[in-house]
């Protein structure tokens, strides 16, 4: 069970959070103007690293806020939290 | 090869000797191979004997960072089964299920597929309505299943709690007879001994760490044995799949997950069936050695550790005792989890890559145990001729530019 440090409430179980994936995905300001393959990209491809990966969290059933962590896939260590700019 | 019969059972009894060879050589790594198959999973073995056996090709190497079958294929709960709701799944599991009816046969190994049934049960009106979409759909797809109704299933499965005040109560459930289950370690092992026979390389401890490019088509691997070149590489690599991709500049719609099971210590006979909930996480049947196999649903997050959180399991556990209440008391033995290849449609990633020469296999997430033949086959006939099997056209992973999407999330969700 992984510990997460809220940044609002401070550490809290695993289970009153949600996963939200790979973070730092920007949406495209002009969709239109993309290829099929770059709006793909954009949708769907993921980086999914073995090591340090950059993630989103919700405290879904806590503050209800958003933050970003660093995290390594294989030890599951949180290395940093940090806030959504 | 020696074939296994009574016959030789019996000189080997008599000689009491160790009559018995070892099931596949253990060559070092040649210089180069016509294809080299990475990962030593039952996909990629199956991809290997087929290559050999179906297509003649026969100067392969399987290549294993690990020991062969030490991936999800020996960590998962064996469930075989092909009542997929949509056209094109249905055909390919179907067709994986044929192929392991007949797989002990043409292995010449007992890989103990064993046809006991499986029972998806549906908990709400709502679920009841889907299950009875996809069994109409299967049964126009020529697959086996029915509908079964709560009375039925409380005389089919005496230790089901069907009571109308349960915490998930039972309305009914597909039931599909030919699904079942079968030994993983000996489909690997049976596949591992079938493509030696053939002339297949399998090279274990051996890990992939490069894939070496020539003007935009696949040269060969680096690996810690060693370079080795190749005009044909598959990538069967399930939880690693985004690693080895990214070694080729190759990005997939992958995230990888822990999905965790446990078995129970062995009982007498107590559950002649598969049961399986994709509502509540959770699925079960028992070994022939009596333990309780039961599964769970993913960990939320990517994790490549082989471990997911108590919580998960909890939950499966939970919902188990919940709906058999006679097995409060079992005392679970062992524990584990596999790093499964989920994708944004539940569906696999077959065929060739932007790197010519430079195929994938992957994304079977939680339920490609089952596919295990099936995979292999079609993979086979896509290195061999360049072309997709007509099974696996519709699983390219350009589906993701185009939007053909094959949404299966409803028959394979969390569960297989
Ligand atoms: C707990 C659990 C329960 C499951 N239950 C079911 C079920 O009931 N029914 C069902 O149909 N499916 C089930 N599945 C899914 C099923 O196990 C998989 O989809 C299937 O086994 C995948 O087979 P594979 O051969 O592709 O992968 P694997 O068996 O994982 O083989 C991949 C191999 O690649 C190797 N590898 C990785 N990276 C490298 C590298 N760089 N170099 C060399 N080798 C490498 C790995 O060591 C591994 O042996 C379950 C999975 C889990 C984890
Ligand atoms: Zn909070």
């Amino acid at each position: 069970m992984l510990l997460i440090e809220c940044p609002w409430c401070g550490p809290r179980d695993e289970s009153e959070f949600s996963y939200g994936g790979e973070a730092h995905i920007v949406r495209p300001p002009e969709p239109d103007r993309l290829t099929d393959e770059e709006w793909a990209d954009y949708l769907f491809m993921r980086k999914n690293p073995r090591g340090r990966h950059l993630e989103q969290w919700c405290h879904a059933h806590g503050c209800r806020q958003w933050f970003n962590a660093e995290r390594d896939t294989v030890t599951s260590e949180i290395v940093r939290i940090y806030r959504v700019e | 090869m020696k074939r296994y019969s009574v016959f030789a059972l019996a000189r080997n009894a008599l000689r009491f000797g160790p009559g018995w060879p070892a099931l596949w050589r253990s060559p070092d790594p040649k210089a180069s191979y016509d294809a080299v198959i990475v990962g030593g999973g039952g996909h990629g073995l199956a991809t290997a004997c087929y290559l050999a056996s179906e297509h003649g090709i026969t100067n392969v190497a399987v290549l294993e960072k690990g020991w062969i079958g030490g991936g999800n294929t020996g960590r998962n709960t064996t469930i075989v089964r092909s009542n997929y709701l949509w056209d094109d799944a249905a055909a390919l599991y179907e067709k994986s299920l044929q192929l392991f009816e007949g797989l002990s046969q043409a292995l010449n190994f007992n890989v103990m597929f064993s046809q006991r049934g499986v029972f998806n049960l549906g908990h709400s009106v709502h679920e009841m309505r889907d299950i009875a979409r996809r069994v109409n759909a299967n049964r126009l797809n020529g697959i086996d299943g029915r509908l079964v109704g709560a009375d039925e299933l409380a005389r089919l499965l005496p230790i089901l709690n069907v009571s109308a005040r349960g915490r998930y109560p039972v309305l009914g459930a597909s039931f599909q007879p030919r699904g079942g289950v079968a030994r993983h370690d000996a489909v690997a092992w049976g596949l591992a001994r079938a493509a030696d026979a053939r002339g297949v390389d399998i090279i274990q401890n051996c890990e992939v760490t490069g894939i070496r490019r020539e003007r935009g088509r696949v040269a060969g691997v680096e690996t810690t044995r060693g370079y080795i070149r190749a005009r044909k590489v598959g990538l069967v690599a399930a939880g690693h799949s985004s690693v080895l991709a990214s070694m080729a500049d190759v990005r997939l719609p992958i995230e990888s997950h822990p999905l965790q099971a446990l078995v129970s210590e062995p009982m007498k006979p107590v559950l002649d069936t598969v049961v399986m909930s994709n509502a509540v996480h959770a699925y079960i049947s028992q070994s022939d050695k009596g333990e309780l196999v039961v599964g769970a649903g993913i960990d939320s997050w990517n994790g490549y550790g082989q471990r997911g959180s108590f919580g998960t399991v909890e939950g499966a556990l939970a919902a188990i005792v919940e709906m058999f209440p006679i097995f409060s008391r079992v005392r679970m033995l062992r524990h584990w989890a596999g790093i499964v290849d989920t994708t944004p449609d539940a569906c696999p990633i077959i065929g060739e890559t932007p790197v010519r020469g430079l195929f994938v296999n992957c994304g079977w997430g939680t339920g490609g145990f089952k596919a295990t033949p099936g995979s292999g086959w079609v993979l086979a006939h896509t290195m061999a001729t360049g072309e997709p099997h007509p099974l696996n056209a519709p699983f390219a992973l350009n589906r993701f530019v185009t939007g053909r999407l094959v949404d299966e999330h409803g028959a394979a969700g969390v569960a297989h």
